[in-house]
C-alpha cells in the first residue's frame, strides 16, 4: 500500500507549526512568565549523603533586605501531605523538603522567599544549619545486604520492590539448551538533563480558591498530586497547559517543586516561582534516570538460537521514589525484545540509596534493558564464533508469526523485521563494512561493528503499575481531544496536556484535516487549562501520535458523521446516501445535490428548525479514547497486554578506537526505523536523530557520578558532558512502515526511537572492536580514559 | 545560580587598575571573565569588587618586536585566532588557540586572563610555557616579569604578586626551519583536555634537531616542559623510536593527577603518546609540511 | 549602577546592580525572552547574543562589562510582526528544533556565522553551533536549516535567470 496515494496530509512533508513561535524567541516558556507581585525561591541543600538537621537557623536570612520567608521541611510537613508514591512504602515518605533527616547530598532542606532570585541566593547562604553526619551507603549491591545502613530506618529494609516473574518453562528451556552464558551489564546513572531546568509559577487566589500552576512539566496526574498534597480539591488546582516545555524527555515532574510553591503561596498570599538553576537541577532537582545492574543468563542451542532468558535487573532509585520504581516494569512488554525467547525469569529489585532522587527517563527502563538483550545475542554468536548478523537473523520474529505473544503476555502488533534489516544492508553492504573495519585494524586501530535490534513498546498505558503494585487497579490510561467549529465556520481543537518538543499542534491539526478533508492549516489547535479539560495521561510512554491522535482521529469523525446526517437531512436523503468529502456533503446518486461547509455550519448554530430531530445543536464533539488493547490487569503469574504497539529500530554502526587514546568515535552511522505510518516525517526524523544522540550520550559521556563520600562529582555541564555537533555523526535513517492494526491509522511511537538501540549498538561496537585483544566492556558510559587503561593492558600482557 | 554581590570598576589604564586592586584585598581584575564568572555564579568566587579590565586600549595589542611576538594582557583570543602574525610568527599558539572553548568563549576570553587563572589543561599556558613565555605585570608600586615556567605554582596558583595586573606576554619567536605540533584529548571535541601536548622544534639544514621544546599539559598540577628528553633529543633526527623513549622516560617520574574523567595512568601513558605525535608533526611541519590543526 | 546598551537597535539607559548579568538584564529588565537560561555557567550556549555583532554568551557577562555595546537578541533579526528572517524560514522548513528552547541562540548562532562565511560548509557549520547544545534533535536538522538558509541568501543575490 503507498503511503500517499492513502493520505492527503498525513505522512506528508509538513511544517510543523509550534516551530514559528519558537523561531523568533517567542515560546511561552515558565521562565518567561511574569506574574504581578511574584516572589523568588532559592534552596538550601544538604551538603552530606546523610545527616540529622539539628538546628536551623533561619535569623541572619530573615534579617536581610528583601526576604520574606525562610520554609524548613517540619512547617512544609504539617501543612501538606506525603507526595504519591508508586509502590507502597508508607516509611519511604517523599516530602519536598526534608524533615528531621537528609538522605542525599544536595536535598532540599530550606526554602527562602524573596523579591529577586539573586536575593533568595543571598539569604539562602546565610541559613545556617547544624548537621550531624550520618552513615550512608552508595551502592545498590551493598544496600541490598542485610547488615547495609538503612536509608529509611522504619522501612526496615532498602529493598522497595523484589519481584521475580517466571513466564513459560524456564527451568526446563535451560535445562535442554546445550549452552548457557552469563553476563553482568552495568548502565550508569545518566539521564535526559533538557536545556531548560525544571520551574514552576504558583500563585494562590483566595477568594476564589484557586491555584493557579505555570510549569515546565510532564508528569502524569499532576494536578491530582498537587491536590492531594497540598489538601485541596483538584477543582481548585488548575494547570495551565500552554506553557511550552524546554524539553523533557521524560524527567520533568516536578511535584515537589510545585507543593514546595504551591504551599509558599498560599502561605505568604502572593505568587512564587522557583526557577531551579543547573546546580539544584542537577543535585536535587527531578534530574536523575536509571542507574541499573542486569545480571543476565541466556540458554541456548549450538546454533545460535536462544530458547530461555534469567534476568535481574537491580535498580538504584536514590533516596526516594516516587513513579521510578515502574522503570523495571515498562520493559516486561518487551522483556524479549525483537526475539522469540520462549520463557524467561524476570527479577526487579528497586532499592534505596544515598543518592539523588530518580525520575522517569525516556524509554522507561526500556533502553538499558535493550543493552543487556543485545550484549548476550552478540555474547551468543562469541561463544559459538557465529556472525551476531546470522544469530540475530535466527531468532527474530518472523513477519508471518504477527500478531506474536511473548512470554510475558504482550501481544506484538505487526513488524517486519528482518525486511528492514535487508533494506538496511541493501543501502550499506555488511559485508563491505567488515571489509572496512578489517582494513582499519590492519593499519593499527581499533574497530568495531555494531548492531542492534530494538523495539520501542508505544501507546503507553500504565498497566506496569498493576503489575509491581497489586493494589493498583489502574486499567486505563487516556487522551482526550474536543472539536468545536464556531458560528463562521472555523474549526478549534484541544488538548490538555503540555508539550516538551513533540509538536502535539501540528499532529493534531494533521489528523483532524486528513479526516475531514480540509488543510490542517485551518485547524487551529489550544490547550485549554486543568480545569477546563478532558483526560489526558501526558506525553509519556510513546503515546501521543497514538493516543492524542487517535482521540483527534475519533472526535473528528464524530464530527463528521455528524455534519453528514445534518447534509443528508437537509438535502432529504436517508445518512448512507450522503457523502462527507471536503467540508461538503453531496448525494451519492446525485453528486450535484450538494450542501457546502458554510450551510452546514449555519444549520448547526443557528437553523435548529433544519437539524435532524433530537440532535444537538451546534458542532461541538469530543472524544477520551482507552489505549487500544487496554483495560486488563495482569494475571496472578504476571502477564499482561502492556503497550499497544512495537515500533522497531535497526541500527548498524562502525566505530574507530585509537588505541592509544581509548577514545571512540563513531565512523558510520545506519539506522533502519519502522513506527507504522508516519503522521509527520519531519518530527518523526527529529526524534530519532535526537534519540541517537541521546544514546550516544548515554553510551559515552553520562554520567551522575559520585565519589566514594556521596558527593556527585558531575554536578554541572563542566563534568556532566552532553553530546555536542561534534559528538553526533551524520546518520543515516532507512523507513519503513509496517502499519499497526491496533491504530487509527497504522500508527506506531516513535517519541524513544533511536535511543532504545544508540546504547546498544554502541556497546557492541565498542565491544567487537576490543575483541582481537580478548577483552570486553559491559559497563556504561564507556569512558576513553577505561577503555584507554583497558587497551594498554590488554596490549602490554599480549606484548609479555 | 546568581553571584554574589560585589563592586564595578572600569579603570581608564592599568594604573588606575593596580590602584583599585591594591585599595581592596577582595578585588579581582575581570577580562573576558570566561572562566571567573562562572566561578562567581556558583558563587566560588566572591570578589567584593570586579575591576574590568577589558576596555584598557593600551593592554589589547599584538606587536612584533622582533625576536618576540608580544600581547597585551587584555587581548581577545578570537583577535589572536585570526591574526597573521601569530599565524606566521607564532605557529604552536595558532595551532592551540581552536582548541580553547568555543567561538563564543574565544569572542571574549582573553589571553592574560587564561594565564592568570593557570588551570593546568589551558592550552595558552601550555604554549606559554613550552615557548618560555614571559609574564609581565604591574602592581600599585612596581612593574615586574616572570617566566611562564615560574609563573605556573599550581592548579589555578600563580606566583603573581598580590594586587599585581598581567600587562603583557612576550613570547620568543623562533627563527630557521622551524615546526610546531600540538595535540589534545578530551571526552568531547571541546572540553578541558585529559591531557594535551606541544611541540616546537627548529630543524638544521642536515634534518638534526637544533632546538627543541616540548611540553604536557593537563596531567599534572600546572603545565610541564620535558627538559630531559629535551636534551636528549637535540641534534638527534627525531626518530619515532627515539623520541617516544625520550617522552617516556622524561614522564615516568611525573605524578600525574586522576579525576572522574581520566586515571593517573591514563594521563601519563596518554601524554607520552600526544608528545610524541606532536613532535612529529613538527618535524614534518618543519620539512616543510603543514601544521595540523 | 547606570549601562548604557544599544538593543536591536533601541538605546537604553539602564540602572542595573552590577552582578546582574546581561542575559537577566535582557529577560527581566528589557523583557527580550528569546535568550535563554540553560546552564549558567557558559556551556550550553542557550543565552547566545550577538554583542558588536559576535556570537557570545549574555549569561558569562554582566551588564556594565557590556556598556556602550550593541546588542541584538533573536527578537532583533525577527524582521517584523509574523514575518521570519531567511534564517528562521529555514530552520522552519527544516524543522530544525523541537522544543525550541535553544532555537533562538542556534538561530543568532547561524546569522553570525552566515555573515562571516556565505557558503560553509558541513564541517563549519558543525563547529559553528558546537558551543550551543542542543538536547533535542541530535542537530542533523539544525545543520541543514543553515545549509538551506545560506543556499537560499547566496540565492537571493544573484539577478534573475542565473
Amino acid at each position: 500500500m503507498s503511503e500517499t496515494s492513502r493520505f492527503t496530509f498525513v505522512s506528508t512533508q509538513r511544517r510543523v507549526r509550534e516551530d514559528r513561535r519558537f523561531v523568533v524567541g517567542k515560546g511561552n516558556f515558565v521562565a518567561d512568565i511574569d506574574v504581578p507581585n511574584m516572589k523568588h525561591v532559592a534552596l538550601v541543600t544538604c551538603p552530606y549523603p546523610a545527616a540529622r538537621i539539628k538546628s536551623i537557623d533561619k535569623n541572619a536570612a530573615l534579617a536581610m533586605a528583601g526576604v520574606h520567608y525562610v520554609l524548613d521541611g517540619a512547617e512544609l510537613a504539617q501543612g501538606t501531605l506525603p507526595l504519591m508514591t508508586g509502590l507502597d512504602t508508607p516509611n519511604v515518605p517523599r516530602r519536598p523538603l526534608a524533615v528531621d533527616i537528609a538522605r542525599y547530598a544536595g536535598e532540599w532542606v530550606v526554602a527562602v522567599v524573596a523579591d529577586s532570585r539573586a536575593l533568595a541566593e543571598d539569604a539562602a547562604d546565610a541559613v545556617r544549619i547544624d548537621y550531624e553526619k550520618l552513615p550512608f551507603v552508595l551502592d545498590a549491591e551493598m544496600a541490598m545486604e542485610k547488615d547495609s545502613v538503612l536509608v529509611h530506618q522504619a522501612h526496615g529494609s532498602n529493598v522497595l520492590l523484589d519481584k521475580t516473574f517466571t513466564w513459560g518453562e524456564v527451568d526446563k528451556d535451560f535445562a535442554a539448551a546445550p549452552r548457557h552464558l552469563k553476563l553482568r551489564v552495568k548502565w550508569g546513572r545518566s539521564s535526559t538533563v533538557p536545556i531548560e531546568t525544571f520551574g514552576v509559577v504558583t500563585s494562590w487566589d483566595p477568594w476564589r480558591e484557586i491555584l493557579d500552576v505555570w510549569a515546565s512539566i510532564q508528569m502524569p496526574r499532576y494536578n491530582d498530586q498537587i491536590g492531594s498534597a497540598l489538601k485541596v480539591p483538584v477543582s481548585s488546582v488548575r494547570v495551565h497547559y500552554d506553557v511550552d516545555v524546554g524539553g523533557s524527555y521524560g524527567v520533568k515532574r516536578g511535584i515537589k517543586h510545585t507543593v514546595l510553591c504551591g504551599y509558599l503561596s498560599r502561605r505568604l498570599g502572593f505568587p512564587v516561582r522557583l526557577i531551579e538553576d543547573r546546580l539544584e537541577n542537577m543535585r536535587g532537582g527531578d534530574a536523575h534516570g536509571p542507574e541499573r545492574l542486569f545480571d543476565v543468563e541466556a540458554a541456548y542451542g549450538d546454533d545460535g538460537v536462544i530458547h530461555s532468558m534469567k534476568m535481574r535487573a537491580l535498580e538504584n532509585v536514590g533516596a526516594y521514589a516516587g513513579r521510578s520504581p515502574f522503570q523495571l516494569g515498562k520493559p516486561v512488554g518487551a522483556i524479549v525484545g525483537p526475539y522469540r525467547i520462549k520463557s524467561v525469569q524476570y527479577r526487579a529489585v528497586a532499592v534505596v540509596t544515598n543518592k539523588t532522587t530518580q525520575e522517569a527517563v525516556r524509554g522507561f527502563g526500556q533502553s538499558p534493558t535493550n543493552v543487556a538483550i543485545e550484549r548476550v545475542v552478540d555474547e551468543v554468536a562469541n561463544t559459538l564464533g557465529l556472525d551476531p548478523m546470522d544469530v540475530r537473523r535466527r531468532n527474530l520474529i518472523r513477519t508471518e508469526d504477527f500478531p506474536y505473544t511473548i512470554p510475558s503476555g504482550t501481544t506484538y502488533d505487526s513488524g517486519d523485521y528482518l525486511a528492514l534489516i535487508d533494506k538496511v544492508l541493501a543501502h550499506t553492504s555488511y559485508e563491505e563494512l567488515k571489509k572496512k573495519r578489517d582494513a582499519l585494524r590492519a593499519q593499527g586501530m581499533l574497530a568495531g561493528i555494531g548492531i542492534a535490534a530494538a523495539l520501542e513498546p508505544s501507546g503507553g498505558n500504565a498497566t506496569f503499575e498493576a503489575l509491581l503494585n497489586p493494589n493498583v487497579t489502574t486499567s486505563t490510561f487516556m487522551d482526550s481531544c474536543r472539536i468545536a467549529v464556531d458560528g463562521l465556520g472555523s474549526i478549534t481543537a484541544t488538548m490538555h496536556t503540555t508539550s516538551s518538543g513533540q509538536g502535539h499542534e501540528t499532529l493534531v491539526g494533521t489528523v483532524i484535516g486528513e479526516v475531514l478533508g480540509l488543510d490542517p492549516e485551518l485547524v487551529r489547535v489550544v490547550r485549554p487549562d486543568s480545569l477546563n479539560s478532558l483526560p489526558s495521561g501526558t506525553p509519556v510512554g510513546s503515546r501521543m501520535a497514538i493516543m492524542l491522535g487517535g482521540a483527534a482521529f475519533e472526535a473528528a469523525q464524530k464530527l463528521k458523521t455528524k455534519l453528514t446526517a445534518i447534509g443528508a437531512h437537509d438535502l432529504g436523503i436517508p445518512p448512507e446516501r450522503a457523502v462527507y468529502e471536503r467540508g461538503e456533503v453531496y448525494d451519492r446518486n446525485a453528486p450535484d445535490k450538494r450542501i457546502k461547509w458554510a450551510d452546514l455550519v449555519q444549520i448547526a448554530h443557528r437553523n435548529y428548525h433544519r437539524m435532524p430531530p433530537d440532535m444537538e445543536p451546534g458542532l461541538a464533539v469530543s472524544h477520551v479514547m482507552q489505549v487500544p488493547t487496554g483495560g486488563k490487569l495482569p494475571t496472578a503469574d504476571g502477564r499482561v497486554q502492556m503497550y499497544p504497539c512495537t515500533s522497531f529500530e535497526f541500527h548498524m554502526i562502525l566505530v574507530t578506537i585509537d588505541p592509544a587514546l581509548g577514545r571512540p568515535e563513531i565512523a558510520l552511522y545506519r539506522i533502519g526505523h519502522d513506527c507504522g505510518t508516519v503522521i509527520n516525517p519531519k518530527i518523526v526524523r527529529g526524534m530519532t536523530m535526537g534519540g541517537i544522540a541521546h544514546g550516544i550520550g548515554a553510551a559515552l559521556y553520562e554520567e551522575f557520578a559520585y565519589d566514594p563520600e556521596g558527593q556527585m562529582i558531575a554536578q554541572s555541564f563542566m563534568d556532566y558532558l552532553l553530546p555536542s555537533s561534534h559528538e553526533v555523526p551524520p546518520v543515516e535513517i532507512i523507513h519503513q512502515v509496517t502499519p499497526s492494526p491496533n491504530t487509527v491509522l497504522g500508527q506506531k511511537g516513535s517519541g524513544e526511537s533511536g535511543y532504545l538501540g544508540a546504547p546498544a549498538a554502541i556497546a557492541n561496537a565498542v565491544n567487537d572492536a576490543l575483541k582481537p585483544l580478548g577483552i570486553s566492556i559491559n559497563t556504561l558510559p564507556l569512558r576513553a580514559s577505561v577503555l584507554g587503561d583497558m587497551i594498554a593492558e590488554a596490549t602490554a600482557k599480549k606484548a609479555s | 545560580m546568581k553571584a554574589a554581590p560585589f563592586e564595578y570598576s572600569r579603570p581608564a589604564d592599568i594604573d588606575e587598575a593596580c590602584a583599585l586592586l591594591a585599595a581592596d584585598d577582595g578585588a579581582r581584575v575581570i577580562a573576558g571573565g570566561q572562566t571567573l564568572v562562572p566561578m562567581m555564579a556558583m558563587r566560588l568566587a566572591r570578589p567584593t569588587r570586579l575591576i574590568d579590565i577589558a576596555r584598557i586600549a593600551e593592554l589589547s595589542y599584538i606587536r612584533d618586536d622582533g625576536d618576540m611576538l608580544s600581547f597585551g594582557s587584555g587581548t581577545r583570543q578570537c583577535l589572536m585566532e585570526r591574526d597573521t602574525l601569530v599565524r606566521t610568527r607564532l605557529p604552536l599558539m595558532a595551532c592551540a588557540i581552536p582548541h580553547i572553548g568555543h567561538a563564543a568563549t574565544r569572542a571574549r576570553g582573553t589571553i592574560g586572563g587564561s594565564l592568570a587563572h593557570a588551570d593546568p589543561a589551558a592550552e595558552l599556558a601550555l604554549v606559554a610555557v613550552t615557548l618560555d613565555a614571559t609574564l609581565h605585570y604591574k602592581t600599585k608600586d612596581e612593574s615586574g616579569e616572570l617566566p611562564a615556567r615560574d609563573f605556573f605554582i599550581g592548579p589555578t596558583i600563580t606566583a603573581l604578586p598580590m594586587g599585581a595586573c598581567l600587562s603583557a606576554v612576550r613570547f620568543p619567536v623562533w627563527q630557521g626551519k622551524v615546526g610546531v605540533g600540538f595535540h589534545e584529548v578530551n571526552a568531547r571535541a571541546s572540553d578541558f583536555a585529559f591531557a594535551s601536548a606541544a611541540a616546537q622544534v627548529e630543524l638544521a639544514d642536515d634534518g638534526t634537531a637544533k632546538r627543541i621544546a616540548i611540553a604536557v599539559g593537563a596531567i599534572a598540577d600546572v603545565p610541564l616542559r620535558l627538559d630531559a628528553a629535551e636534551a636528549q633529543l637535540t641534534g638527534t633526527t627525531l626518530s619515532p623510536e627515539a623520541v617516544r623513549e625520550a617522552v617516556r622516560a622524561a614522564l615516568a617520574d611525573i605524578e600525574t593527577v586522576a579525576d572522574l574523567h581520566a586515571s593517573a595512568e591514563y594521563r601519563r601513558r596518554v601524554a607520552a603518546t600526544l608528545a610524541a605525535r606532536a613532535v612529529a608533526d613538527a618535524r614534518a611541519h618543519a620539512l616543510g609540511g603543514r601544521h595540523a590543526r | 549602577m547606570h549601562v548604557k546598551l544599544s538593543v536591536n537597535g533601541q538605546a537604553h539607559a539602564l540602572d542595573v546592580e552590577p552582578r546582574t548579568t546581561l542575559l537577566d538584564t535582557l529577560r527581566d529588565t528589557l523583557k527580550l525572552t528569546g535568550a535563554h537560561a540553560g546552564c549558567e555557567h557558559g556551556v550550553c550556549g542557550a543565552c547566545t547574543v550577538l554583542v558588536d555583532g559576535v556570537a557570545v554568551r549574555s549569561c558569562l557577562m554582566f551588564a556594565p562589562q557590556a556598556e556602550g555595546s550593541t546588542i541584538t537578541t533573536v527578537e532583533g533579526v525577527t524582521p517584523g510582526p509574523g514575518e521570519l528572517s531567511p534564517i528562521q524560514d529555514a530552520f522552519c522548513e527544516t524543522h530544525g528544533m523541537q522544543c525550541g528552547y535553544c532555537t533562538p541562540a542556534m538561530v543568532l548562532v547561524a546569522h553570525a556565522l552566515l555573515a562571516d562565511n556565505p557558503a560553509p560548509t558541513r564541517e563549519e557549520i558543525v563547529e559553528a553551533i558546537s558551543g550551543n547544545i542542543c538536547r533535542c534533535t541530535g542537530y542533523a536538522q539544525i545543520v541543514e536549516a543553515i545549509a538551506l538558509a545560506a543556499e537560499r541568501l547566496r540565492g537571493s543575490n544573484r539577478p534573475v535567470g542565473a
